[in-house]
């Protein structure tokens, strides 16, 4: 396991250095003066000039990613040209916020997705099981800023029971609304893989055996069933995090939450570069994080992955 | 039409559902002139904020709009984005996949892991730099969107090609002389057009769902676009007292969105044997 592991970090370490030149590539092809940007209208030709080459931006391009890259791995990422703090603390803040959401609203997922893919799956074929797949589907087709738009007019506007914004000053209680939307648009994808896997292990010949042997439904379930399927929320969220993540955007923009999506919105509006570098390369390796993690997890749990992995 | 589409006559009542939804759009992006009732950008300043009924079915906006014109109104931007991007994407994804699965080796293995690197970030990323740094209009989404579905369509057919090329008719055709670009139109294209239909109607859900969701953060096409995702976050702040400046829009994107979904459901349970 431990030689499976150490290929699969050097396959992830190139795939994040092409990473890292895509990002770099994507924020310099902008047009127009960073540094005429960052002094204003007025400055004169020289101080810009100075300005430039204080930042660096008159040496060729593959100079600039050279030292971009190697002050991003000692962890120097630069100052932000419009807020004028580190770029480090602002990206890592705002991280921390957006992973504390996405954590709640993972851990609000997956016994949501095992309850209804469970009784999709075991109800198959019937009514039960067509309403569970239809509504799933609609989940993950609505844009999170319609639900969440759809949620505000009802729990917020109508009840008046839950704050409209995520802000600090409202607690816990702001977080609600906008969990529940990434929720809604995660659970579907993960209901469908339960219900997919209780159906395959239902067709197995021990769960015959089991049957036969006379044990209740309800022990079958939970002895033989449920077990199985643990593992598919785990698997799902990798598959998942990219859209949770893309998503945070327009949940943390319509609910005035401080996280990552709303940094790289309001950086790049700003059109502020080291913070969208930063904020974006440092995404990327969440994601790699959490695809090494899930990987991790379910050949611990499934040895029979690791066997085949290691052959 | 709906027996073409589905064998299974359960499924019937979801193709219904969907190809209606569909079709009012496209008639909605076809004919907006001729089926709203008002002008999309006519002010009327003695009716603001007039709530549902008789005069204006959806009621009026904070500039004395007619919600249901401008409902209407916002159906062809994101019909005419969505569907050249993803053409754009198909055609370039699919060349790629055809020829990485097929030659496989050392430009498959870089091709693989540029694409990887690509399609590490969430589709969104790479649409919100590109929107903002270079501007907003519809050639800009098109080509940012074609760009972020381009990897995922590719590797949905270069692993249908790895599939095909194994099989007989292709060692066939090749001992028969036939040149590469006729194996991979004339025999392994046919054969993986389902996957690829299949995949394509996936992406166009995505497409307007990006579409929709880069249109409410403020980076969608042209400013004063009539947006589906524009006006909900335009009327987001009246939520209070005029709920359905932001219902109707908000509906509409969800709607669009869910139909195309159920369609890409059911033509992928279609999968002939």
């Amino acid at each position: 396991m431990g030689r499976l592991l150490a290929r699969r970090i050097g396959g992830l370490a190139i795939t994040l250095a092409l990473t890292s030149m895509v990002v770099f590539a994507m924020t310099s092809v902008i047009p127009g003066d960073v540094a005429r940007r960052i002094l204003g209208r007025e400055a004169s030709q020289e101080a810009v000039n100075a300005k430039q080459a204080e930042l660096g931006l008159d040496r060729p391009l593959i100079e600039q990613y050279r030292s971009w890259l190697s002050g991003f791995v000692r962890g120097d990422w630069g100052t932000s040209f419009t807020k004028g703090e580190s770029v480090r603390s602002l990206v890592l803040t705002h991280l921390a916020h957006s992973l504390t959401l996405g954590l709640i609203a993972f851990a609000v997922l997956v016994p949501v997705a095992l309850g209804l893919g469970l009784l999709a799956g075991l109800r198959n074929g019937t009514r039960t099981d067509r309403t569970i797949t239809v509504l799933s589907l609609c989940g993950t087709a609505t844009p999170e800023f319609v639900s969440g738009v759809l949620l505000l007019i009802v729990f917020s506007v109508r009840l008046d029971w839950l704050p409209s914004s995520a802000r600090d000053e409202y607690g816990f209680r702001g977080l609600v609304l906008p969990v529940i939307c990434l929720v809604i648009v995660c659970v579907g994808y993960v209901t469908r893989m339960v219900r997919a896997s209780v159906i395959a292990t239902l067709d197995r010949p021990y769960i015959r055996t089991a049957r036969l042997k006379g044990i209740t439904t309800r022990s079958l379930v939970r002895r033989h069933v449920l077990r199985n399927s643990l593992v598919v929320p785990i698997t799902a969220l990798g598959v998942q995090l990219r859209y949770l993540i893309g998503g945070l955007i327009a949940v943390e923009f319509l609910f005035n939450f401080a996280g990552i999506g709303s940094l790289l919105l309001e950086a790049a509006q700003e059109k502020d570069v080291p913070t969208l570098q930063a904020a974006t390369l440092v995404t990327g390796v969440v994601i790699m994080l959490t695809f090494m993690l899930t990987d991790s997890v379910y050949m611990w749990l499934d040895p029979r992955v690791r066997v085949g992995a290691e052959t | 039409m709906t027996h073409v589409l589905t064998r299974s006559p359960r499924r019937r009542p979801t193709v219904i559902v969907a190809c209606t939804i569909l079709a009012i759009w496209i008639a909605s992006a076809l004919f907006a002139g001729w089926l709203s009732p008002f002008s999309p950008s006519a002010q009327l300043p003695r009716s603001k904020f007039i709530g549902p009924g008789a005069d204006h079915l959806f009621g009026t906006d904070g500039f004395g709009r007619d919600v249901l014109s401008r409902v209407i109104a916002g159906a062809r931007p994101v019909l005419t984005i969505a569907p050249l991007a993803v053409l754009i994407a198909t055609i370039v994804g699919a060349t790629l996949g055809l020829l990485t699965g097929y030659f496989g080796g050392f430009t498959d293995g870089i091709a693989t892991r540029i694409l990887q690197a690509i399609a590490i970030l969430p589709p969104l990323f790479p649409a919100v730099l590109a929107v903002a740094l270079l501007g907003r209009s519809t050639t800009v989404l098109v080509v940012v969107l074609a760009f972020a579905f381009t990897p995922i369509i590719t590797w949905t057919v270069r692993a249908a090609t790895l599939v095909e090329r194994e099989k007989q008719f292709v060692e066939a055709a090749r001992l028969r002389g036939e040149g590469t670009a006729y194996i991979l139109g004339r025999e392994i294209l046919p054969n993986i057009s389902n996957s690829i239909v299949v995949e394509s109607t996936v992406r166009l859900a995505d497409a307007v769902f990006a579409i929709a969701t880069l249109a409410f953060i403020g980076l969608g096409a042209a400013p004063g676009s009539p947006d589906w995702g524009a006006q909900v976050a335009d009327n987001r702040v009246n939520l209070q007292f005029a709920w359905w400046t932001v219902l109707f829009p908000a509906v509409a994107v969800a709607s669009l969105v869910i139909a195309v979904s159920l369609l890409a459901d059911v033509i992928r349970e279609r999968r002939p044997e």
